[in-house]
């Protein structure tokens, strides 16, 4: 009996299969017989149409590229906007002779210069044959005309007018506004991958740098298109529909430009860099990263000599300094050390002990640079006297990962998000960090010697001078925390709505407001009265701030005297700052590259900054200018702190 | 004589009807791209090479006994889905999305390997439960399906997700998924249509009209179709002769080696080759379904049925895109098109497929 039913369960089944294989197939001949109609509507019906479009007459579509975005600062000034030139084309592919006859011959007619054939020639080695390449650009109007008499001569050479970018302020703020430049072949790449090509039909500029990169899908707009109908010779006989362009959305900065050329004058010949932010937004007000460059040398594509001056540079004008650079944070890391300690309950604000001018531990020596201490040190005085005693014993009473663990959530060590391109992490060292770090098994191990000097922000460090200018931020604005950024708001440009790009905190730390006090008072006393004194006497507003130097070169033990010292290896002077003490409007973190000490070469520009920010008050030529040499300085009164300890390894980017 | 015995021993597996209309294909597919790359001897010498491989390939897996296949089944669907996950986790990107796994020696796709192991997986899955099918069945069966295709999804690469998914649902309908649950699963669909389409935001429905009406991106995905669509109409009922098409010598045709190399077979050998093409399609599919429907096992009767309507999938809808009624989405035309894992894929299948028929000719004998 069970035999039968398996065999007609099998019957059964097997003619089910065969029903659905019918099934299968009258979909397959359907199938293939839609396909089949869809040919012969095409091949027959529509024979006619379609042969006179592939034979006689062409339909062209001729792409209109958009105008790019504008870009301003918060007070409307303008930062990189577009406008319209002829420029003078050469598709190498349609020469009837030689490509250096035509470019001699072009040069009788209008004014070629060798910087021109330099920058054509790599343009030439960068492209296909079949590309416009543009031989000059920005021709005058009596240039255009006299090439327009003799254009029969040239073949293959054509006058175009197109949409240039220009940069007003030229070297002014250009790491932040960045530079757009030709499309390569890896940037078409890029495009394929991304499926965007469609959209860049017709232009032949996007953004490489900057904000001009990080914001390249907003600022570029939607192409438009013109269906002509052409003819065999493919010219265009009429125009049988037009999409138009839209404009790339506006971008609106929260820089004041203002503030920006202040403070980049007053860093004259230094290199260095500086963050300021508004803490209550998280909006930078002004990014400065010394030396700059001029960002409308890309624009055309620059030429050799000029690129190999920018990128040869022993200055490195190219590298943004305040999201490229990482340096040890030096004292700038104590007002933090110092939250940490107060947060973590491992001080009291009134802990107190008398400082011998060192600490012991093990074989190893600390030294503080003030010889004989600086007598009894609560945790305001280890700040306003920058006593570097206090924060060997509180780093070796904290352990590393207490204070990783602490100074992580702050963004010290992270990328903070800012709205540019490439920005670096730095280290933030823990146990885990060095494992990771160091190949060799025997340097992975985390030594507590390692913590001592990480204490006042010297051995394995390494932060962003916009990453300090988070976390002083973060730190003024009783622990809100925003993510750092350029653009206050996208400004559509059909709508003109305006979208803001950062209106919520990114976190709210969960900081006590009595430690927070503690620490914000010291800073403030450190500008009154502590190593920022000089710099802020006489301010009509209170300020704080802490004062850093971070070693370049390890003395191996002897005695810091800036005079025998080759001046790249010169400490790094840093700075943190905020101003008005109590309803902070401008937050900032600074470093002047081999500036001697944060007190003297870096605390006046911060000066300048606040003065102008909160003031409106332009520098007098006198104040600005820095001394070109810090070495002239006698050593400052209360000590700045130099880590004279024989273990200290220090890195600097 | 040994020359004879040897011959006989490479003929042995191999069914000789399906092997014909795969040369004839590859033929039609060699003087395409000879055309279409203006005249590369080198390109074609490349795709010979690449089919060579893909033949042996296919002979190999000719000689497995379907039992073999199907013990293979679970283990090579079990290792997609790993490679899968090993995408998600660590893949490359590339076009901005995962979807190769560097294991060392080659960078592989393993959604290509789950457009075979997803029909195998069901077909094992049928053979198993045979003699007590319930509901309950295809219900395990659709979570076979739809396990590889939500990663293939999170790539996110919804062509390949589809594709899966159709393998998948081709073994399932010849398991017999009773025909209300299918009527039923058109209903869903169409009626979650609109609130899907009132829950998708501005710019998603920009890009599904653009899939459905190539005109809105006349610059973009769209230049493809509409290009298509002049190569294949200008080739009219005769075509303009092989290696004379306007459109595709002028460059007007994008990818005209690989997806869109049916515009310059259509614009050169215009209707009457569309028809031999349409034809030849006819014949593998045709080949394909009886080798199903002789098979001796409810494993190769799913697995021969599922491989043979996935290929007309692909045909159809390749050349509905190329020919402007289908959304243009990134599958190659079945043989015909230049690109190697393709190829490789198609004639693994066909060699599955030999295996199933040679077996149930052993069982005759």
């Amino acid at each position: 009996m069970s035999r039968r039913t398996f065999l007609r369960d099998h019957h059964g089944e097997r003619y089910s299969f065969q029903l659905r294989l019918l099934v299968a197939i009258t979909i397959v001949l359907v199938g293939f017989g839609v396909l089949l109609s869809r040919f012969v509507f095409l091949q027959v019906l529509q024979y006619d149409k379609y042969h006179t479009l592939a034979e006689s007459n062409r339909i062209s579509l001729v792409p209109i590229p958009p105008s790019r975005g504008i870009i301003s600062d918060r007070n409307g000034v303008v930062l990189a906007h577009n406008f319209s030139a002829y420029t003078l084309e050469i598709t190498p592919s349609k020469l009837d002779g030689t490509l250096n006859d035509t470019v001699e011959g072009l040069a009788a007619l209008v004014d070629i210069t060798a910087k021109d054939r330099r920058r054509f020639k790599k343009l030439l080695d960068e492209s296909k044959d079949f590309e416009s390449l543009p031989i000059k650009t920005r021709l005058s109007d009596e240039e255009v005309a006299r090439f327009a008499a003799n254009a029969y001569r040239f073949p293959g050479v054509e006058i175009k007018a197109r949409l240039f970018r220009h940069y007003p302020m030229g070297e002014s703020a250009s790491h932040l506004i960045g530079y757009i430049g030709r499309i390569n072949d890896q940037d078409l790449k890029t495009l394929a991958e991304e499926e965007r090509l469609g959209e860049y039909k017709g232009t032949d500029h996007m953004g490489k740098f900057g904000l001009e990169q990080s914001y390249e899908s907003e600022l570029h707009g939607k192409t438009g298109y013109e269906q002509v109908e052409v003819d065999s010779g493919s010219r265009a006989i009429r125009s049988l529909h037009r999409s138009s362009p839209i404009a790339g959305d506006n971008l609106t900065l929260t820089i004041d430009i203002q503030l920006q050329q202040v403070i980049e004058q007053a860093f004259g010949e230094h290199k260095g860099a500086l963050v300021a932010i508004d803490p209550t937004n998280g909006g930078i007000l002004a990014m400065v990263s010394r030396p700059g460059f001029d960002p409308n040398l890309f624009v055309d594509g620059i030429d050799p000599v000029s690129w190999r001056e920018l990128n040869e540079s022993a200055a490195r004008p190219l590298n943004n300094r305040a999201i490229q650079g990482t340096y040890p944070p030096g004292s700038t890391f104590k007002p933090f050390m110092a939250l940490a300690a107060l947060e973590t309950g491992k001080r009291r604000p009134s802990d107190a002990f008398l400082d011998p001018g060192f600490f012991t531990l093990g074989n190893h020596r600390w030294r503080d640079d003030k010889v004989g201490g600086h007598g009894y040190v609560d945790l305001v005085k280890s700040i306003v006297v920058s006593c570097d005693t206090y924060y060997y014993r509180l780093a070796n009473d904290m352990g590393i990962d207490l204070i990783s663990g602490f100074m992580g959530p702050l963004g010290l060590g992270h990328k903070t998000g800012v709205d540019l391109p490439n920005e670096k992490d730095g280290i933030l060292p823990s146990q885990a960090w060095k494992r990771r770090y160091f190949k060799r098994k025997d340097q992975q191990r985390w030594l507590a010697g390692d913590t001592i000097s990480i204490g006042i922000g010297q051995g394995y460090n390494s932060f962003t001078i916009m990453q300090l200018a988070q976390a002083t931020s973060t730190l003024v604005n009783d622990g809100v925390q925003f993510r750092p950024h350029l653009v206050r708001f996208i400004e559509n440009s059909v709508t003109s709505e305006r979208r803001e790009v950062e209106p919520q905190p990114r976190q709210r730390l969960p900081y006590k407001s009595e430690n927070i006090e503690v620490i914000k008072r010291a800073m403030v006393e450190t500008n009154r009265a502590g190593t920022g004194a000089p710099a802020f006497s006489g301010a009509p507003y209170t300020s704080g701030g802490k004062t850093g130097t971070a070693q370049v070169y390890n003395l191996k033990g002897g005695k810091y005297n800036s005079h025998s010292i080759r001046a790249d290896l010169r400490d790094h002077a840093l700075f943190i700052a905020f101003a008005p003490a109590d309803k902070p409007k401008i937050a900032l973190a600074m470093i002047v590259e081999n500036g001697g000490f944060g007190g003297k070469a870096a605390a006046p520009i911060a000066r300048t900054a606040f003065d102008y920010y909160l003031q409106g008050k332009r520098p007098v030529q006198a104040v600005t200018k820095l001394e070109s040499s810090p070495a002239e300085e006698a050593e400052p009164v209360d000590g700045e702190d130099a880590n004279l300890n024989e273990a200290g390894h220090h890195h600097v980017d | 004589m040994w020359i004879k015995r040897l011959a006989q021993r490479i003929a042995q597996p191999i069914d000789p009807w399906l092997l014909l209309f795969s040369l004839l294909l590859i033929c039609v597919s060699l003087a395409t791209i000879y055309s279409a790359s203006n005249e590369s001897v080198a390109k074609v010498t490349s795709k010979l090479v690449s089919v060579g491989v893909a033949l042996v390939a296919m002979w190999l897996v000719a000689n497995l006994k379907p039992q073999k296949l199907m013990a293979l089944a679970p283990p090579i669907y079990l290792v997609g889905l790993v490679l899968l996950v090993g995408v998600a986790l660590f893949g490359d990107i590339t076009n901005g999305a995962r979807r190769w796994l560097d294991i060392g020696v080659a960078r592989i796709q393993p959604s290509e390997l789950m457009k075979l192991a997803v029909p195998m997986m069901l077909a094992w899955y049928f053979e198993r439960h045979e003699a007590n099918l319930r509901f309950k069945h295809f219900g395990v069966a659709a979570l076979l399906i739809a396990l590889p295709m939500a990663l293939v999804l999170k790539q996110p690469d919804l062509g390949t997700a589809l594709l899966i998914a159709a393998a998948g649902f081709y073994a399932l309908f010849f398991a017999g998924l009773p025909w209300r649950v299918m009527a039923g699963m058109l209903v869903v669909f169409l009626c979650s249509l609109p609130v899907v389409w009132s829950h998708m935001h501005e710019y998603q429905r920009q890009r599904v009209m653009t899939l459905i009406d190539p005109m809105t991106d006349p610059l973009g995905k769209g230049y493809h179709t509409i290009q298509g669509m002049i190569a294949i109409g200008s080739g009219g009922v005769m075509g303009k002769g092989w290696l004379s098409g306007t459109q595709t010598h002028l460059d007007f045709i994008p990818e005209r080696t690989t997806d869109f190399i049916f515009a310059v077979y259509s614009e050169e050998f215009g209707m009457l080759g569309n028809c031999i093409l349409l034809i030849l399609f006819l014949c593998v599919i045709g080949r394909g379904l009886i080798i199903a429907n002789n098979a001796s096992s409810v494993f190769g009767r799913l697995l021969a049925g599922a491989l043979t309507l996935s290929f007309f999938t692909y045909a159809m809808v390749n050349m509905g895109m190329v020919s402007g009624i289908l959304p243009v989405v990134g599958v190659p035309l079945p043989l015909v098109s230049y690109g190697g894992t393709a190829m490789l894929s198609i004639l693994i299948g066909f060699g599955m497929l030999m295996a199933i028929q040679r077996d149930r000719k052993l069982m005759k004998n």
